[in-house]
């Protein structure tokens, strides 16, 4: 029965939450009660335009959630701005998107150096930005900067230790030589690779050859790597150099077990210029449904990306590796705003982020799910290795934690 | 009877007295862009002293920039020296790069002389990726840096403090460009473009006056760079791509050529032009989001047909076919 008293609190604790929650808006800039304005760069314009189609995938995404209602009655308006991926630019662009836009925060900004160049001023100002598109480490590092998470993929470290978990199980008294790319992507990969095998175990990286992206050829990294009896080679190469590895590796005779970071897993860009003979056996880690393979034709999540493209992108889309990026971040957002509720304030949008349990996304291998949490800002830490057979990549085993 | 020489003092003095008013009543984004329009300015007119008074063309004056940006910025966050006298060390650093580069630059004449900074250019975000200088250069994450406050207690906030840092180093590096090419250093360095046999006849030392350009250009190049790294806060190898170059060369020219003056408009060019494109490419959907590039474009050569001797040489025009009408018909009835 309703007594005076309980509808008296209930009531007072009803209008508190009201309160509270009306409160929440007026404090978070971009948030009103049928609209929740988020910003981002991206490199429409300039050398990395090839990205912009991330940027596309995640406008349509929103167009396609406002659609069906928005979230929570809430349309999501994301503006997103050109920097031409010139860091000076992207600090300009992120002080228009919080100071004069007024949204509540940033998502999906792109590139290593841009995000570094507004990384302070987010932390600063307390403004969320949330899952970035770079696949440097250096973006998941809540206790320094609790305002920034990382991207939704396996990072360069996770993806090097997970390799090093499986040469441990595979062949504990191997002789690991590493090709690395000298930046931060190739030395990422490095740190990672000594981290999964251990302090005891450090000492079996026997040879580090590193290369410039400048350099023709590196014909004589692979040599030296050979002439050091290393039995293991980790090729933490982009493109081109992971095909030139592939081919001369096999051209010396040499045979080591070959493990490729996933950047290179490309049928067409790699495998092939290396020779397809030649890359028989070469091991890489996977994390989403390769478009390309015609394996996922029925899939359910996959037929789901597929449906997006055709209604809100353009066909050619489909196999973009960025498009399928776009698709699965967006999703990963809307659930964060899901988990909001109606308290749509930066701190609860972080909160929301970083507390994200097993979610499950249709571009992602079956069983890969998305976590987060207050001390991980890493949100996909599984892969599943691939063999490649000649024509196209094997899955194989189970699923590995980076 | 106005003369056009009072005309330019009162129109210096407006714009000024404009800049100066602005950081206390702009918001602290538009006063970032203030600060860029100024460092690009100053850039700008290093790179006109060079083309513009000089006749050489540099395609590489990003590389020079980036030396000011990388300089200034390891001597604050590596070495710990203040930013007032990181950017000078930096910009002294650039001039003798400039200066030594003014050798070979010697042997090279127009387009080749463009080929050989082109290089420099392509060269540049490599060489500060290079694995010898990671423990200064960050590698390919760059380095940041904090944002410096008002000294002495002043009660401004760092965004107009820095645009106002800015804008002493725009004005002083100005008044310093027009003394130079206003005297006999300007005549010999026009003289050189013009007619360089007839300038040599005359006892012009041609390859001291062309070495020594180069160094001051990339002095002006250098500062700007410095300015920007700290008010930017960070510096990496693709923060001084070819494009920056390439604006520069696009900045004088749509500015005017050989018009100090000028140089504000091409900054402005390059500061709002991109964004005024990345704008407009909303109106053809969302889909078309890969036009900022071709509107951008399209922007460049509207601004080039309509205005070909750049905006200083469209507002020149201008006043002087005001001038004719209000002054010239009645002289010419008397």
């Amino acid at each position: 029965m309703l007594t005076r008293r309980s509808f008296l609190q209930t009531s007072a604790a009803a209008a508190a939450i009201a309160a509270g929650a009306r409160s929440a808006f007026a404090d978070t800039p971009g948030v009103t009660d049928t609209e929740i304005k988020i910003g981002q760069t991206m490199p429409y314009s300039g050398p990395a335009s090839a990205y912009g189609v991330d940027g596309k995938a995640e406008i349509a995404y929103f167009r396609m959630v406002n659609d069906m209602g928005g979230v929570n009655g809430r349309k999501i308006n994301l503006i997103s701005l050109d920097d031409g991926y010139s860091p000076p630019k992207t600090v300009e662009q992120v002080r228009r998107l919080v100071e004069q836009e007024q949204v509540a925060f940033l998502f999906s900004t792109l590139g290593t150096a841009p995000n570094a160049a507004i990384r302070q001023y987010c932390n600063d100002n307390k403004v969320p930005q949330l899952f970035v598109a770079t696949g440097a480490s250096m973006f998941s590092d809540p206790q320094h900067f609790p305002w920034t998470i990382g991207a939704l993929l396996p990072n360069y470290q996770t993806e090097a230790r997970i390799f090093a978990r499986h040469i441990l199980k595979t062949k504990s008294d191997a002789k690991i030589g590493v090709l690395y790319q000298n930046d931060s992507f190739g030395k990422d990969y490095l740190i990672g690779l000594k981290d999964g095998l251990g302090a005891d175990h450090a000492g079996m990286v026997t040879t580090e050859a590193s290369y410039e992206t400048s350099e023709p050829t590196i014909d004589s990294q692979i040599v030296t790597l050979q002439g050091s009896g290393a039995d293991v080679l980790v090729i933490a190469a982009t493109p081109k150099f992971a095909a030139q590895a592939i081919r001369k590796a096999f051209d010396l005779g040499w045979t080591p077990a070959r493990y490729m970071t996933n950047v290179s897993q490309s049928i067409a860009s790699v495998m092939k210029p290396a020779g397809l003979e030649k890359s028989k056996g070469v091991i890489t880690g996977a994390y989403g449904k390769d478009p390309t393979d015609a394996r996922w034709k029925d899939d359910a999540g996959f037929k789901q990306y597929a449906a997006f493209i055709a209604k809100y992108m353009s066909p050619n889309d489909l196999i973009d590796a960025n498009a399928e990026y776009g698709f699965g971040a967006a999703a990963t957002m809307t659930q964060v705003l899901k988990q909001c509720g109606n308290d749509l304030s930066r701190e609860n949008v972080m909160r929301q982020a970083a507390n994200l349990k097993d979610l499950e996304l249709p571009t992602l291998l079956p069983g890969i799910k998305v976590n987060t949490s207050p001390d991980n800002f890493s949100p996909i830490r599984q892969e599943q290795l691939a063999r490649f057979n000649g024509e196209s990549w094997e899955l194989f085993g189970e699923l590995l934690m980076g | 009877m106005a003369e056009p020489g009072a005309l330019r003092l009162i129109a210096t003095l407006a714009v000024l007295a404009g800049a100066l008013a602005f950081p206390f009543l702009a918001s602290g984004y538009h006063m970032y862009q203030g600060a860029q329009v100024l460092i690009y300015a100053i850039a700008l007119l290093g790179l006109n002293l060079l083309t513009g008074f000089n006749g050489q063309l540099s395609l590489g004056h990003g590389a020079f920039f980036a030396i000011g940006g990388y300089g200034a910025a390891i001597l604050v966050a590596r070495l710990g020296l203040p930013y007032w006298l990181a950017i000078p060390i930096a910009s002294l650093v650039c001039f003798g790069a400039g200066f030594l580069f003014g050798f070979p630059a010697l042997r090279f004449g127009g387009l080749y002389l463009a080929l050989a900074t082109f290089a420099l250019a392509v060269a540049t975000p490599q060489m500060l990726a290079y694995k010898g200088f990671d423990a200064y250069t960050g590698g390919s994450q760059g380095v940041s840096l904090m944002k410096p406050r008002a000294p002495f207690g002043l009660p401004l906030s760092a965004d107009q403090w820095l645009y106002l840092v800015c804008l002493f180093c725009a004005a002083v590096l100005y008044w310093a460009a027009r003394n130079l090419v206003r005297g006999r250093v300007g005549r010999a360095l026009i003289a050189i473009r013009d007619q360089p046999i007839a300038a040599e006849t005359m006892g012009v030392n041609a390859a001291l006056y062309k070495t020594t350009c180069f160094g001051v250009s990339a002095l002006y190049a250098g500062v700007a760079g410095g300015l920007s790294a700290i008010v930017v806060g960070f510096v990496s190898p693709d923060s001084f791509g070819l494009s920056l170059s390439l604006s520069f060369l696009v900045g004088i020219v749509v500015g005017g050529l050989a018009s100090l003056g000028g140089v504000v408009f091409g900054a402005l060019f390059i500061e709002f032009v991109p964004n005024l494109a990345d704008q407009l490419s909303v109106n053809f959907g969302e889909s078309a989001k890969a036009l900022p590039g071709a509107i951008y474009g399209v922007l460049l050569i509207l601004a080039m047909a309509g205005m070909p001797t750049g905006v200083a040489g469209a507002l020149r025009a201008a006043a002087n076919y005001a001038m004719r009408g209000l002054f010239s018909s009645p002289a010419r009835t008397s």
